[in-house]
């Protein structure tokens, strides 16, 4: 199954899509990519973080100013992005990380916040608010973006698929389910959590240097956002399903396509966080395991493995 | 120090006192919600936007003063907090999910569909209430002629704190003498005991959800006259009540206050001795400094003190 659906992404730039729905591709595998991240660390290991945009603005940044002060490719942002946002990570997680439920959600939401307003007020390193553009696009076509979003996303799925599968990966739901008990079983709840969070940045930020890459230009209100990154994150993951493996793909779907449609209604334009609230309230009361979550077969798929 | 260092010090302590008081009242309402419900309402700041745009609009058809709309827009503030809970939490409670942040997932789409449709509403230019005292203030030198340093009071400033005080006192009342108010205590410090001893859970639950937006409807229409109004205010104003609650101790009235005034005067001190623009930082600063060393926040400082620990 995950080959064939591969195989078919794959095949997809070759059957001629215009140049605006190769743009939407991107954005959907782009946002999987951040959606499985954050599945990874809130889905498995029950750690709600609200604030993801930091890691997908340190990895953003970390291309750009590659690019404004070395005067390298910024493409090397994305390989690079994965130390630099490993040690972000690892300095924040060791403080976020002693929170626990709506503490931990609460600091990881400062967190982001603190890095949107640093990297405004610190001008030189920055650029501040004016951001940063990249002068000459790699490619004008789409396709080589597309493979190479399509390529992390591949890696990005396989790794939290074996990692969900492994023993550390029932460590992660052990600690989610129940912190004290999971702790007194002998699992050091402090390094997992650490690894988790620290896996989720690495991802996040290697989809913020595409996406720096790919846009060309980024500014601490974009990158940083809380709405557009952080909760548009969580949306993704509530909509598809909670620590499921396609939930945040079906996500992401859904949300792109959902804000490309409304925003093509005439008059309706700005509505769309109207539309996304709404459907997040509605998601929560009557789905509140998402769309692939409460799919009756693979709920019932989902039990087998967790027995 | 120099005198005119002195004044620089002594203005930025005076107008962080003025925005603590402000800020207390912002951080009251939603330490109310989460002592008693358990969660954080991210919705927050985007009621608080809500009742300045009542307030708002009050002032440019009816020509209510700002201050006298604290009495309308309070009230119904309570009733759509009333309205969210009843229909909206209540229900999600009950359900059984992998995630318990269901509910504070809930209030970010609340606050999402309340920010959004006030943009589509009123636009999102910024806008401000001209009342005619807006820029007036009492200087030191009209009342002491031979003072060595000049200080100011903003009129409005002061007015808006004088109402927060006796806001928060009108609350210390109702939650300390009435039954209604102890009723709500009760729920917070132990919902299964108070149940056992007939409190309404339930029905304590919709009213605190309701007076935590009154609250912050009431800090609103204080805060219109000094500040300007625009449809994604919201966000910054949650996090501001956040992190006062966490200053304080989450659920402790007392350090809701405390915690105001802390971060009032924190703030103003960066604004004045680092820059504007570092003010926010300074706030998250303190906030995260708070979580690593003084998790109790603030009023563990003070319970320490009174056991002589």
């Amino acid at each position: 199954m995950p080959f064939v659906i591969l195989a078919i992404l794959a095949a997809l730039p070759l059957t001629g899509l215009s140049s605006y729905a190769m743009h939407l591709v991107i954005l959907v595998v782009m946002w999987s990519v951040v959606g499985m991240a954050w599945n990874l660390l809130g889905g498995y290991c029950g750690q709600v973080s609200f604030g993801h945009a930091a890691y997908f603005g340190v990895g953003a940044y970390t291309a750009g100013i590659l690019y404004t002060k070395m005067a390298i490719s910024p493409w090397w942002g994305v390989p690079l992005s994965i130390p630099v946002v490993a040690l972000f990570s690892f300095f924040l997680g060791y403080i976020v990380l002693r929170l626990r439920g709506p503490f931990f959600a609460l600091a990881t939401l400062a967190s982001g916040e603190v890095m949107r307003v640093t990297a405004e007020n610190l001008v030189d390193f920055t650029g501040g608010t004016l951001g940063i553009m990249i002068q000459e696009r790699t490619w004008v076509e789409k396709t080589w973006y597309y493979y190479i979003i399509l390529l992390v996303a591949t890696v990005t799925f396989v790794l939290v698929k074996k990692l969900a599968e492994s023993k550390l990966g029932y460590y992660f739901v052990a600690i989610r389910e129940d912190q004290d008990a999971a702790e007194s079983m002998g699992i050091n709840t402090t390094l997992y959590k650490t690894l988790a969070l620290c896996i989720s940045g690495c991802l996040t930020g290697a989809a913020g240097a595409f996406y720096m890459n790919y846009m060309g230009y980024i500014d601490p209100n974009v990158v940083f956002a809380l709405h557009d990154i952080s909760i548009i994150t969580i949306m993704i993951v509530m909509v598809g399903g909670v620590a499921t493996y396609w939930g945040p793909v079906v996500g992401a779907v859904i949300m792109v396509l959902l804000a490309e449609w409304i925003r093509s209604i005439p008059g309706l334009g700005t509505a769309h966080y109207t539309f996304f609230g709404i459907l997040l309230i509605i998601i929560i009361i009557f789905l509140p395991n998402g769309i692939v979550g409460d799919f009756p077969k693979l709920k019932r798929l989902l039990k087998l493995q967790k027995a | 120090m120099t005198s005119a260092q002195i004044e620089v010090l002594l203005q930025t302590l005076i107008s962080g006192i003025l925005l603590g008081g402000l800020y207390a009242l912002i951080g009251l309402g939603m330490t109310l919600i989460m002592g008693v419900m358990k969660i954080i309402n991210l919705a927050h700041g985007e009621l608080m936007m809500v009742a300045m745009y009542i307030a708002y609009w009050m002032f440019v058809l009816f020509h209510v003063d700002p201050y006298l709309s604290v009495f309308i827009a309070a009230p119904v503030m309570f009733f759509l907090g009333v309205m969210i809970q009843k229909f909206l939490i209540n229900p999600v409670l009950r359900v059984e999910s992998i995630l318990p942040e269901n509910q504070v997932i809930l209030t970010v789409g609340i606050g999402m569909v309340l920010s959004n449709l006030a943009t589509m509403f009123f636009t999102s230019d910024y806008r401000s209430t001209p009342v005619g005292y807006a820029t007036d203030a009492l200087y030191l030198s009209d009342y002491w002629k031979s003072s060595p340093i000049e200080l100011s009071l903003s009129v409005p400033w002061s007015v808006s704190f004088v109402f927060a005080v006796i806001i928060t006192i009108a609350l210390w009342f109702f939650l300390s003498k009435t039954d209604t108010g102890k009723s709500i205590r009760a729920t917070a410090q132990d919902p299964e005991a108070a149940l056992l001893m007939g409190v309404n859970i339930k029905l304590m639950r919709v009213i605190t959800f309701g007076l935590g937006s009154g609250l912050v409807g009431a800090a609103g229409c204080l805060l219109l006259p000094i500040y300007y109004l625009f449809p994604a205010l919201g966000g910054q104003f949650t996090l501001i009540a956040f992190v006062i609650t966490i200053l304080g101790r989450l659920g402790s009235a007392m350090g809701a206050i405390i915690g105001g005034l802390v971060l009032g005067v924190f703030e103003s001190l960066t604004a004045t001795y680092i820059g504007m623009g570092w003010a926010p930082v300074g706030r998250f600063v303190m906030f995260i400094a708070c979580l690593v060393f003084l998790p109790g926040g603030v009023a563990s400082l003070l319970r320490k003190k009174r056991f002589g620990a």
